[in-house]
């Protein structure tokens, strides 16, 4: 099992440093020039020279990547070129809004999505399975910020639940750090849930049609106990998958959701960083954003030892 | 293939049901394939439904009211009296044709970037699962490729090229790529072994004659359902790269730029984003049914894993 | 585990609560702050945060008139070349430590460096001294007729004054401490990017004790806080939050959120800039079509300012066109030589450009999507150009780009451009020394390049005026010269009315967006 962790480990190493790559020559291969926008309106092309200098940007792509790589391995991510800080420093800043959101999002959608994908799935064919599949896909084609602009629409402006915009941290405060967050990660989870619900549904459903199923019943056992016990368990190794690919939708909710939110986050960092060309940000929050996705399926693939006993590492 | 499967393919062919009939049956596929045909069609006869050159604006017609009458001048300095059936925007703009002409741009970018992420997904994924050597360093590229979340790349492909239809299309069709690699590599490698494919080779068949006459027509089914799912994705994808400002510049009318242009007087406006929005989402719709119901009938496997 | 959650909530209950004595002004600012340094950069946000922290040896105040700020008082010699300033006393920087005449000479210095009119000061300097800790002299080759002007100038760039170590970086570098002697002091240590930025009061500072005005006069404040909130930026949101109170100013609203503010409950606009912004077009004079005088003429007449105002304004009591390169209502706000495109319509357009032998070349127009106080303007400038008979070429790009776009000489097909909208802010434009568009010194000018001898001659002899009258009638020559060569096309003014909560009060009136004064009840 730890061979196995640690393998799977080593092999992120090739993925990121092939994301490294694409993301670098991305940005230096397309036009724009973050050398005159940092000069300013005044600037001169000497200075717009100096200044790409002064950045690096006249090297050779190559040389440039080996810098940038080398200082990566010792944990030196550069300096964003817009805000004179470390680019350490300015995710620091921005990693807890997202992780928040994030989390919490997750939560809701695991807690709301998998009793109803169970019980669709245990009542098949009836009225609540066919409005869970109608409602389902409905969550997959209302883009996120109609939702949200409904939500707020709705739930902080007429009923006044909830702000309207915001992010207070932790320190802060539990209760102001969960009231802000709420609205966003509700408005964030519908499409997770969509997404989750039709896999619980489809493989709770597999798994029903099984064997042991119409044994655990024949046994006498509660009809919870075989919802959860035996299928719902059975059935884990699809969801919990799903829930592994589903973080890449969930990235690209968290930038939609902060924006409107107004949620200092690493999501808006990223859309910021590219309008203003800051590559050493770009590239470290997309490099974070893909080894986190990594990880999240790396996890997923150890979970499915808890789940099915049959898998072994 | 398990016994679930075998049963309903021998059903199937019991009942000498062509592939064909069999779509023609499935209610998603009539609901979902029917309401794209019809959109496919406004975005088709767009200048004939009542509607103006989109692009026009009158400072004096602006936030109009759906179902209000204003005036419009043309380029040639006439003006026109027109009604606004879904109300105008805040330069002026007629939503109404608008949304019909967006119509055509947000299905040319769903389809096209269907089927370019189909034509070099499919390219790359013969190549990997054929190509021994080329297998895993192509896979490798395709991991790293996923592991970048979509839209963070399609932001960045768009802001830092220009934003034009291509480059939105291109730029999305990127990030679907990975998937429908994997999957014709996963079909290639399951073909590959098949009695019928090595009495092929051992023929002395070429490898390509192989690949578009065996394994490509076993993948179609599955293909096909994956399109669908990326023409809704594109779609969506088109909207939010919109709704940040890295999408189509307005004159080139979508959902996606007349939500995120009006989504400033949203509570006091609301047209401006309702019709897009309904639009949008029925278009996606749509399209997420058709996929379905084309999973349901022609890929029955996948039905049970999704 | 449950106790220390109790306890937990509970000291942060409590220390919010003593926070809460606190009174801290909420402002959503027009912009993100990303540079901090605001004589490196002309962006707008940068001089804010150089108003919040730094203070001015001169103000100008409501009436565009010169006041001592920093500056006790000041003699001239009798040949007008030497000019000795002596600071007011309880002049100190946020460290603690005073302001003293090397100070002002080393800030002077490098904004002399950056600003376009400091630089033209600077040509007529021999030397700038600091005789002893209160005194500050400046040493002419030649008499100079706009020195306070110079000095007090309230728009980008403003001569700021900063301690010598941090004057003493080169200009084209930026500064990395932030310390000032003004109202506010800066807390680097909450500055989140993207986020949020704080200042506190400056409880030592000590303002004059006559009545705020512009930038000028006692600069009291009344808060203890104001935190800049740089996370919310889409206009909706913005509304919603300042209709629930949940944020306090909003800097500058979108013209399209008036209408909802206004019905909003206890939210009131503000007009506290009453000379507001004016709208300009401008055309790249070394690339065609925009290489021929006769064809700018007939852009000119086409670009009539009204619809402009209609589009990106839209609300009748906000605008009004004013025929004038410079600001209407200010001393050289006149709307002599301005008839080609004041008294002109579109068929007298549409003959001039017959007339001019336009070949068809499109005009290339740049277009920012992501900054909404200026993106209608190019369709507007596209729709007028096509009803005149241009071909228009749009494009759209982010802000970003169309900045590193316009520095570039290259042809438009090239990565170049014929034509881009921006707006300024009135005391950025109101005479033809600050007005980068009318300068015409050809590649050494302002995007654009136009290139005239006549009119620099002018603008050299303004310079040298010393006399109000004179100056006018320079002034006036200049843009008649400035229309007849179509150095580029004014398109109306306009006023961005803050909105905040009813409770806020003490706006200075004046341009920029000023904090000090203001009071939160």
């Amino acid at each position: 099992m730890y061979t196995f962790i640690a393998r799977r480990l080593l092999s992120t190493i090739p993925v990121l440093l092939i994301v490294a790559v694409l993301v670098f020559l991305m940005l230096r291969l397309t036009p724009g020039d973050p050398a005159a926008i940092l000069a300013g309106d005044a600037a001169s092309s000497e200075q717009i020279a100096a200044i790409r200098a002064s950045l690096g940007l006249d090297r050779s792509i190559p040389v440039q990547f080996g810098i940038w790589a080398s200082n990566l391995l010792q944990g030196d991510f550069g300096r964003s070129y817009f805000y004179k800080m470390e680019v350490t420093q300015l995710i620091a800043q921005r990693i807890e809004p997202t992780l928040a959101l994030a989390t919490l999002t997750l939560l809701i959608a695991v807690l709301v999505s998998v009793p109803l994908g169970v019980v669709a799935a245990w009542r098949f064919g009836g009225w609540f399975d066919r409005a869970l599949m109608g409602f389902s896909v409905l969550g997959f084609s209302v883009p996120v910020f109609v939702l949200a602009y409904i939500l707020i629409w709705i739930v902080s402006l007429k009923l006044g639940w909830f702000p309207v915009q915001g992010y207070r941290r932790l320190a802060d405060g539990f209760w102001p750090f969960l009231h802000h967050l709420i609205l966003p990660a509700i408005t964030l989870s519908v499409i997770y849930i969509a997404l989750i619900a039709r896999v619980t549904r489809a493989s709770v459903l597999e798994a029903l049609g099984e064997d042991y199923i119409r044994t655990a019943r024949a046994k006498g056992l509660p009809e919870a106990r075989v919802l959860v016990r035996h299928a719902l368990a059975n059935a884990a190794v699809p969801i919990v998958t799903v829930i592994g690919i589903g973080v890449a939708l969930l990235i690209g909710g968290v930038v939609v959701t902060e924006s409107v939110y107004a949620i200092p986050g690493l999501g808006r960092l990223t859309v910021d960083a590219v309008l203003a060309r800051d590559f050493p940000t770009i590239q470290a929050v997309i490099l974070l954003f893909s080894f986190a996705y990594v990880l999240v399926n790396l996890l997923v693939d150890l979970s499915y030892v808890v789940f099915d006993p049959r898998i072994r590492y | 293939m398990d016994l679930q499967t075998l049963s309903v393919e021998s059903a199937n062919i019991a009942r000498s049901e062509s592939a064909w009939q069999r779509l023609r049956r499935n209610w998603s596929v009539r609901l979902g394939g029917g309401a794209l045909l019809l959109l496919i069609a406004v975005a088709v006869v767009a200048p004939w439904l009542g509607t103006v050159d989109p692009t026009l604006f009158d400072a004096a017609s602006r936030d109009l009211r759906p179902g209000q009458s204003g005036e419009i001048m043309t380029l040639d300095g006439e003006l026109l009296e027109h009604r606004f059936v879904m109300g105008s925007d805040s330069f002026g703009r007629d939503i109404y044709s608008r949304v019909i002409y967006g119509t055509r741009v947000s299905l040319l970018v769903g389809i096209a970037t269907a089927a370019l992420a189909l034509a070099l997904g499919i390219t790359l994924g013969l190549c990997a699962g054929y190509l021994r050597w080329l297998d895993g360093p192509l896979m490798r590229v395709m991991d790293g490729l996923m592991a970048i979340p979509a839209i963070l790349l399609a932001i960045a492909l768009v802001a830092l090229w220009r934003a034009s239809i291509l480059t939105v299309v291109l730029a999305i069709a990127i990030t679907e790529i990975p998937r429908v690699t994997r999957l014709v590599r996963s079909l290639v490698l399951s073909i590959r072994e098949e009695p019928y494919v090595e009495a092929a080779v051992s023929l002395g068949t070429p490898t390509w004659k192989i690949m578009f006459g065996h394994i490509l027509p076993n993948c179609v089914a599955p293909l096909l359902v994956q399109g669908t799912y990326i023409c809704a994705a594109a779609i969506l994808v088109e909207a939010i790269l919109s709704f940040l400002g890295v999408g189509l510049p307005p004159d080139i009318p979508t959902w996606g730029n007349i939500m995120s242009e009006g989504r400033v007087q949203f509570m006091a406006y609301p047209h401006n984003l309702f019709f897009p929005g309904v639009f949008l989402a029925v278009s996606v719709l749509a399209v997420n049914i058709l996929g379905d119901g084309l999973r349901d009938t022609l890929d029955p496997k996948m039905a049970k894993r999704v | 585990m449950n106790r220390k959650i109790v306890a937990a909530v509970l000291l942060a209950a409590a220390a919010g609560g003593a926070l809460a004595q606190d009174k801290v002004l909420r402002v959503v600012p027009h912009s993100n702050l990303s540079i901090l340094d605001p004589i490196w950069t002309t962006q707008y946000m940068a001089r804010n945060h150089g108003y919040m922290i730094y203070d001015t040896l001169f103000g100008t105040d409501e009436k565009s008139r010169v006041q001592p700020q920093m500056v006790d008082k000041w003699t001239v010699s009798p040949d007008n070349r030497l000019w000795t300033f002596t600071l007011r006393s309880g002049l100190e920087f946020h460290d603690g430590k005073p302001v003293t005449g090397e100070d002002v000479a080393a800030s002077i210095a490098r904004w002399g460096k950056r600003d376009a009119m400091g630089q033209k000061l600077m040509s007529f300097v021999e030397r700038m001294d600091a005789p002893d800790a209160k005194t500050f002299t400046i040493a002419l080759r030649e008499p100079c007729g706009f020195v306070l002007e110079a000095l007090g100038k309230p728009s980008s760039n403003v001569p700021f004054i900063m301690p010598k170590r941090v004057a003493d970086t080169p200009a084209d570098k930026q500064i990395e401490e932030h310390v000032g002697s003004g109202p506010y002091i800066f807390k680097r240590d909450e500055f989140k990017p993207g986020d949020k930025a704080v200042y506190v009061k400056n409880p030592k500072y000590q303002p004059r004790k006559e009545k705020p005005s512009g930038t000028a006069g006692g600069k009291h404040v009344y808060v203890d806080r104001v935190e800049l909130n740089l996370a919310l930026r889409d206009a909706q949101a913005q509304v919603n939050a300042l209709a629930k109170g949940e944020i306090d100013v909003l800097e500058r609203p979108a013209f399209e959120s008036y209408e909802q503010l206004r019905k909003a409950p206890g939210v009131v606009l503000v007009t506290k800039d009453p000379l507001g912004f004016q709208y300009m077009g401008r055309f790249n004079h070394l690339h065609p079509p925009f290489d021929n005088p006769k064809i700018r003429q007939a852009a000119l007449a086409a670009m009539q300012q009204v619809p402009f105002l209609r589009a990106q304004v839209g609300i009748k009591e906000f605008y009004k066109p004013c025929a004038s390169m410079f600001t209407c209502g200010t001393p050289y706000g006149s709307a002599k030589g301005s008839d080609i495109q004041s008294k002109s319509n579109m068929k007298k357009a549409q003959a001039l450009l017959k007339a001019s032998g336009y070949d068809g070349t499109p005009v290339v127009i740049l277009k920012p999507t992501d900054l909404a106080a200026i993106q209608k303007l190019p369709d507007v400038a596209a729709q007028l150009l096509r009803q005149a008979g241009f071909k228009v070429d749009l494009q759209a790009m982010d802000w970003n780009t169309v900045v590193s776009r316009r520095a570039k000489k290259e042809p438009p097909a090239q990565g170049g451009w014929n034509m881009f909208l921006t707006a300024w802010v009135a005391p950025d434009i109101w005479n033809p020394l600050t007005n980068a568009a009318i300068g015409a010194q050809g590649e050494k000018s302002w995007f654009g390049w136009p290139d005239d001898a006549k009119i620099e001659q002018l603008r050299e002899e303004f310079a040298r005026a010393t006399d109000e009258a004179k100056k006018k009638a320079l002034a006036e020559a200049i843009q008649v010269r400035a229309f007849e060569i179509g150095t580029h096309a004014p398109l109306g003014e306009y006023v961005n009315p803050l909105a905040t909560r009813n409770n806020i009060s003490g706006w200075v009136i004046g341009p920029g967006d000023i904090y000090w004064n203001v009071k939160k009840n």
